[in-house]
């Protein structure tokens, strides 16, 4: 599974939302009922799927599905 | 301007004898243990010297929350807004504008979001800080069945919890029932929830030899007055209870369990686990709650005793009930539904108001379990092993607590 999918099945999983609803220029919040609590969470399981920390000044950033696909594949370490 | 009488309208039960409120109580009046073996999916328990709890049967939090909500509340929270929403509904009451602040919420817990606590630490110490939930606060903190029932069924009156350990649940009730009678509100969400069935609640109440080791036979385990007994069984679960003013509910043609006529509390003062000298604090409680109700102790009908099945406590209850009542208290039938649900320590006395409420409607009386050779210290009646149909117009529930804390609840037919 490439990063994209692998990002949208995470949202899918932590915020309960049908897999097509999670188009990538949705945005967290205004698309998919996030809360603020929710992103924290969201950031945290990107965090543990891929290996990385994303620094808090960064995820305040992660809007929508595209900001975090595009975080990750740039930050990601190739295994 | 006469007092503002406090009426019964709605019961919602979460238990290991059901969770379904007719199940339940067919299971009470049958005399069907709830006690169970810890189930490997809730936690290994082999290690530990008590293996056995009452642990809620026939519950389904989905039917109450949507699934991608659950992993932000306890499941002390899936069993309070379980109870609390069937409780409500079985009012069938309905939150307008003009009444919702009109409308509150207490219920309380005795320890709250144990298994967060737990799960969250364990995060911290595998993989540091940032790995603590965002959820861990609002998701294990006693007050949140209060609140998030307030947001699920948009009550906007009094919002709150009340932690007197094992009487948590008898006191939001007693709380409760006290904010109709002075008048900030006309309805009130009241009783309690508890999941203690953890590792560390276990094995906590284990360390302090609060716990029955029957780890052989678990629907033994619990057996109050029984000269066997070693102890009290752990239990999981939520009852509240819908509370309203009378002529508000009489106005809207609501369907009325009972009258709730009378609250007592105390304190023993005396030690942090142990009941005090011959129960003279549960006793004190109890005459407070006859005095509250302006009844004479000849009028009770039925106490529905704390009756945990410790050595210590069962004893001081029989001696405090002696103390109230008088001679009487050989008269009086007593019984113990912890024989069969095990105790819920802050919810406990949420479902013990609600079979108290079940008896005066059904003019019978839940049983004992497992009092097969009482004490010979333990000699009042105790409705052994059988339920009884007779006469219950006035029913007694007791709650006592770590801490030296008593609550009494008296409810009385219509």
């Amino acid at each position: 599974m490439g990063i994209a999918e692998r990002v949208k099945s995470i949202v899918v999983e932590q915020l309960g939302v049908d897999e097509e609803e999670v188009k990538t220029e949705a945005s967290f919040t205004e698309d998919l009922g996030a809360d603020s609590l929710d992103i924290v969470e969201l950031v945290m399981a990107f965090e543990e799927e891929f290996g990385i920390e994303i620094p808090d000044e960064e995820a305040e950033k992660i809007a929508t599905v595209r900001d975090a696909i595009d975080y990750i594949e740039a930050h990601k370490q190739e295994a | 301007m006469s007092k503002r009488r406090v009426v019964v309208t709605g019961l919602g039960i979460v238990s290991p004898v059901g969770s379904q409120l007719e199940a339940a109580w067919d299971n009470i009046k049958a005399g069907r243990s709830g006690i169970n073996r810890i189930s490997a999916d809730l936690f290994d328990a082999s290690a530990f010297a008590v293996q056995i709890a009452g642990n809620v049967k026939g519950f389904e939090a989905t039917n109450y929350i949507k699934s991608k909500d659950l992993k932000k509340m306890d499941t002390f929270i899936h069993y309070g807004i379980g109870a609390g929403i069937d409780a409500f509904k079985d009012s069938g009451l309905e939150v307008t504008e003009a009444n919702a602040e009109r409308i509150g919420v207490l219920v309380g817990s005795g320890i709250g979001g144990l298994e967060t606590i737990e799960r969250n630490y364990e995060a911290f110490l595998n993989g540091g800080p940032r790995k603590i939930s965002p959820f861990f606060v609002p998701s294990s903190i006693i007050n949140m069945v209060a609140g998030n029932l307030s947001i699920m069924l948009g009550l906007k009156g009094p919002n709150m919890s009340i932690v007197s350990a094992c009487a948590s649940a008898t006191h939001s009730i007693g709380d409760a029932a006290r904010m109709i009678v002075y008048g900030d509100v006309d309805a009130m969400l009241a009783g309690g929830a508890e999941m203690g069935s953890t590792p560390l609640g276990i094995g906590g109440f284990a360390a302090a030899r609060a716990l029955s080791t029957r780890n052989d036979a678990p629907e033994a385990a619990s057996r109050p007055w029984d000269k066997d007994r070693d102890g009290f069984v752990l239990g999981d679960g939520a009852g509240i209870l819908m509370l309203e003013e009378y002529e508000h509910a009489k106005a809207r043609g609501a369907r009325i369990y009972c009258e709730l006529i009378g609250y007592g509390m105390s304190s023993d003062a005396y030690h942090m686990t142990s009941p005090s000298e011959s129960g003279e604090g549960a006793a004190r409680c109890m005459r407070n709650a006859l005095r509250d109700a302006g009844i004479n102790a000849e009028q009770v009908d039925y106490i529905n005793a704390h009756g945990t099945s410790t050595p210590a406590g069962d004893k001081a209850e029989t001696q405090a009930v002696k103390a109230a009542l008088g001679d009487y208290a050989y008269k009086v039938a007593v019984s113990s539904t912890k024989s069969m649900t095990g105790h819920l320590l802050g919810a406990a006395g949420g479902v013990e108001a609600v079979f108290s409420v079940l008896a005066i409607r059904d003019q019978v009386l839940p049983p004992t379990i497992n009092l097969d050779t009482p004490d010979p210290e333990c000699d009042l009646d105790y409705v052994p092993n059988v339920a009884r149909e007779t006469k219950v117009d006035i029913a007694m529930s007791n709650s006592f607590g770590f801490g030296g804390t008593n609550g009494t609840l008296i409810f009385k037919r219509i």
